[in-house]
């Protein structure tokens, strides 16, 4: 008997009857399989209702990939109901990427030409969901005869669907360009609002439309200011400003016509004025249009005193206690950054304050404003507020943060010192957050500024006595310690407090350090490393360094076992050479954009000169390049030539030198006949090897029917040229050449088997050997 | 444009779920729960954007969400749409006596069809809410923000419906039946002998 099928009401009440999840993929795979087996069966009553409590278990998670079918034969039939439901079906269970989504191309297709306005309707909406490139451009034209249908309600749908169309079949811009102008004159606020996002759609994709819309910019400046001026149509007004979407979306055009064109900006400037002053922005809706209008100002070419009320109203609501509004005025004042930093800048405070939102939305814009905010003069002050940002900020920001700083301290660090500080003082906070390169680049930092060695090394060494949990800090402090032991022990340095240090208590830091299992591998090296160094730097006798060493020679970490095994010998065999190799290191050569930044700074002389001598090499080059490009306030073009001047120092410069000529080689001689090998080695192509084998005849009578063959090992491919003749004259007449090309591409020795016959002296002769002595640069 | 509008419960049960971009039905359920996810962790009184999660995009959309008693009404959008826009998309009317021209779509919207609509008329009515959704937003983006021409267009496809339905449909045309129906005054107390029927307060049905 079958069962009566359940309504879908009954079957949601019967899944939220359900006590558990078991319990309800129980009643639910019930309900699929009734479900299935009437699809089977085929009873078009009850399809409908069927495939209706099909999409609600899809809308839970469960799989109804069964039902596609059943949407096409539901959309194929002549009953509204059943229309409804199988494309509701077909937007929800089927996407373009099934190939059961073609076959309602047809249904549309009659739906669109021939239905009844809510058949045509449903029609739209589901192409506009799912229709994909090959089913918009069947129907593109079908969409194109709606657009100028009587009935407002499809004409509004077929513009949308137009903007779809448009997305996924660019090329069609061109059927939906021309009605453009004439849905721009209807009066329908639904129209309207799908036409001005036809519009912006094809100026987005094409500047030639861009250019084509530019004439239209007087019209929406008329409606855009009817919409203003007038308190009209109360139906689309919210909160007492009429239609803000609408507003919205013509203020989006205006901005994207007026951008870089003059005229077009003139034409919008009165009116962007008088929506900015007269827009009641007490409701949200108010608010909405105004952010547009100041978006739309400051993109366009707009009167300087209209961009200067822009930013200031951005200003004003930043202040808002409504949190959406200063959410938006963050976002809206990034995005102006770029462009007008010095109208921005005079808002620092407020976005600052911003910064201890409880909000994590807002405090996530804050952030990234102010750190776009920091520039040379105010980056101590806003180094300081972030800092303290830093040590109270939620965990997903610590990372953007600290890097946040790290990158403005080095584009911007007043001095050395300062710079530093900072970095020592993120370390600390948020060491673990900080970017791989921050140790490097702290190491290089330091190595460069000889002058602070003393003081750098004093505070890593506290920092470090401190705390031994934050990895690129004790990276850090290790390799300073290391370098610049001499420096901790002499006592008395002006710009920190005295602080006594005993050499052991340094070495017994270090290995506390080496032992604790906080430290990963990569630390553990440090440390060893800068054990090591203290051995020469430290003038106590080395028993405990010697110790540590050896005890870590047996360490189950295969990279400092083998350090520590190098140290030990260095200990033991090679005592002599240990004060050499744990000298002072020389300054690493840094790349990228540190580099050029770096040397921008050296040289304009902001911080005294590194001495090591490399690079005041790279001094003097700057210089010789300063003079010639004017100053060193182009690091682009600075940096290619730089590049260059590095790479080139140890070496000449220039291309690869040419390579020495290949001495020519007599294979052969007889009774006068000689023949004689000359190579060549072209520069392009390593493997080739060019041999010109030359013929020479000195003697009394004539060489006649000269032929020479050659045979090359297998792996050489060898080509034979024609000879330039086949006689030699007697007594140094014109000799024969003949070239040959061998590849060698695997660079094997090469062996060359000659076979010659000719006639001399009235005898017809045949010669075959083997070139044995080629000379190595041949075939190297 | 609008990427996704998804209303789920307090506990992440979705109650309404449209993509306006393809995505399969793992990573649409995937979603739908990454959203719930970020969306819960919010406190009451903060701002009514987020930055999208990975699934839908990543920072460079937004989830546009208000939380209506035991409701969030989320929408995914890309950064072209107006968020103070699609906010007043979302808003519930104003507590104060209704002005003309206080009108805020969606949700009031569904608040006209649905008669005082709350979350188990969401929840029994989902092909009903898909239908009016579909009035206001098609393709991602916005069709119609006039909430009469909304209100019009659904009751004209519902009695197209309701004259397709004959025979079946008889229960559904006498309860409308019933409810034109203008009744006289009603007693309120029908005492029949020991049997006494209290009959309740009707509204009317206009």
């Amino acid at each position: 008997m079958v069962m009566p099928s359940l309504k879908l009401q009954d079957l949601i009440e019967e899944i939220r009857g359900a006590k558990t999840q078991a319990q309800e993929r129980e009643v639910i795979q019930k309900e699929c399989a009734h479900i299935r087996a009437s699809f089977r069966d085929g009873d078009p009553l009850l399809r409908q209702r069927q495939l209706a409590k099909l999409l609600y278990v899809h809308m839970l998670g469960y799989p109804a990939h069964f039902g596609q079918m059943e949407c096409l034969k539901l959309i194929a039939s002549p009953r509204f109901s059943d229309k409804r439901v199988g494309y509701l079906g077909a937007m929800l269970l089927l996407d373009e990427r099934q190939d059961a989504h073609l076959l309602i191309t047809n249904s549309i297709k009659n739906d669109l030409s021939q239905g009844v306005q809510p058949v045509q309707a449903l029609a739209l909406c589901t192409l506009s969901t799912v229709g994909s490139a090959e089913m918009c451009r069947d129907l593109a034209s079908e969409v194109e005869k709606l657009l100028l249908e009587p009935s407002s309600y499809v004409r509004k749908k077929a513009v949308l669907t137009a903007v779809h169309m448009i997305r996924k079949v660019p090329e069609l811009s061109n059927i939906f360009l021309p009605p453009c102008a004439q849905l721009l004159r209807e009066r329908h606020h639904g129209i309207l609002l799908g036409t001005i996002t036809l519009i912006t759609e094809l100026c987005e994709r094409s500047p030639a439309s861009l250019k084509h819309f530019r004439k239209v910019v007087p019209q929406l400046v008329q409606i855009l200011r009817t919409l203003v001026t007038s308190g009209c149509s109360t139906e689309h007004s919210i909160s007492g400003v009429s239609d803000p979407f609408l507003q919205v979306q013509i203020l989006r055009l205006l901005r994207i016509l007026g951008q870089n064109h003059e005229e077009s900006s003139e034409a919008m400037n009165d009116l962007l004025a008088q929506v900015a002053t007269n827009t009641d922005t007490s409701r949200n809706a108010g608010s909405a249009v105004l952010f547009e209008t100041v978006l739309t100002i400051m993109d366009i070419r707009s009167a300087p005193g209209l961009r200067v009320l822009a930013v200031n109203i951005l200003g004003r609501f930043l202040l808002n206690s409504d949190k959406n509004i200063r959410y938006v005025a963050l976002t809206s004042l990034l995005r102006l950054v770029q462009s007008d930093h010095s109208a921005v800048q005079r808002h620092r405070p407020t976005v600052v304050e911003c910064l201890q939102e409880p909000d994590y939305s807002l405090s996530r814009r804050a952030l990234e404003l102010s750190l776009a905010l920091v520039n040379s003069s105010n980056v101590r002050a806003m180094t300081q507020e972030l800092q303290s940002f830093l040590e109270a900020c939620p965990p997903d920001l610590r990372a953007d943060c600290a890097s946040g700083i790290l990158l403005a301290a080095e584009r911007f660090a007043p001095t050395k010192r300062w710079h530093i500080d900072t970095i020592l003082r993120v370390l600390t906070t948020a060491g673990t957050h900080v970017r791989d390169d921050a140790v490097a680049n702290l190491t290089q930092l330091i190595g460069g500024a000889q002058e602070l060695h003393a003081y750098s090394v004093r505070r890593l060494y506290s920092a470090l006595a401190e705390d031994i949990s934050q990895q690129p800090l004790v990276q850090v402090a290790s390799w300073c310690i290391g370098e610049y032991g001499d420096l901790l022990l002499e006592g008395s340095c002006e710009e920190t407090e005295p602080l006594q240090v005993e050499e052991e208590e340094v070495l017994a830091l270090l290995e506390r350090v080496l032992q604790s299992h906080l430290s990963l591998p990569a630390t553990r090296g440090y440390a060893l490393t800068a054990l090591m160094k203290l051995s020469t730097r430290f003038h106590g006798d080395n028993n405990r360094i010697r110790q540590v060493v050896s005890i870590y020679g047996s360490c189950l970490d295969l990279e400092l076992q083998q350090r520590a095994v190098e140290y030990n010998a260095l200990f033991r065999k090679y005592d002599h050479m240990r004060a050499a190799i744990l000298e002072k290191m020389p300054l690493a050569e840094r790349s990228g954009p540190q580099a050029e930044e770096q040397a921008e700074e050296e040289g304009r002389g902001a911080s005294p000169a590194p001495t090591e001598p490399k690079t005041s090499e790279l001094l003097n080059l700057l210089d010789l390049l300063d003079d010639s490009s004017g100053g060193a306030q182009h690091p682009a073009p600075l940096c290619p030539s730089l590049g260059d001047a590095v790479g080139c120092l140890p070496a000449m410069p220039g291309a690869p030198p040419p390579l020495a000529p290949i001495l020519d080689l007599r294979v052969f001689e007889r009774q006068g006949l000689q023949l004689t090998l000359s190579f060549e080695r072209p520069s392009g192509v390593p493997a080739l090897l060019l041999i010109t084998a030359t013929a020479t005849n000195s003697s009394g009578s004539d060489v006649t029917h000269f032929v020479c063959q050659a045979a090359v090992p297998k792996s050489f491919q060898l080509q034979l040229q024609a000879p330039s003749g086949d006689t030699l004259p007697a007594q140094g007449g014109l000799p024969i050449t003949q070239l040959l090309r061998v590849l060698n591409p695997n660079k094997a020795p090469l062996r060359l088997k000659l076979r010659l016959t000719y006639n001399h002296f009235g005898q017809s002769v045949q010669e075959v050997f083997e070139v044995n002595n080629l000379p190595v640069e041949t075939w190297q | 444009m609008i990427k996704a509008i998804l209303i789920f419960n307090n506990h992440g049960k979705p109650r309404l779920s449209k993509f306006y971009q393809p995505y399969s039905e793992d990573t649409q359920q995937q979603i739908i729960r990454e959203t719930f996810h970020l969306v819960s962790k919010r406190d009451e009184n903060v701002c009514n954007f987020l930055e999208g999660g990975l699934l839908i995009g990543g920072s460079d959309n937004k989830l546009i969400y208000r939380h209506y008693a035991t409701l969030y009404f989320v929408f995914c959008v890309d950064s072209s749409e107006s968020e103070l826009g699609i906010l007043d998309l979302i808003q519930w009317p104003e507590q104060h006596p209704k002005q003309v021209g206080s009108q805020q779509v969606f949700v009031e919207t569904l608040d006209k069809c649905f008669e005082n609509v709350c979350e188990l008329d969401l929840i029994f009515h989902v092909d009903k809410v898909h239908n009016i959704l579909a009035e206001m937003v098609m393709g991602g983006m916005v069709l119609e923000t006039n909430m009469n021409e909304i209100v019009t267009q659904i009751d004209a496809q519902n009695k197209l419906e309701k004259s397709e339905a004959g025979l079946a449909g008889a229960p559904a045309r006498a309860v409308s039946a019933v409810k034109n129906m203008n009744l006289p005054e009603i007693p309120r107390n029908i005492n029949i002998g020991d049997i006494s029927i209290k009959v309740p307060n009707l509204p009317s049905f206009k």
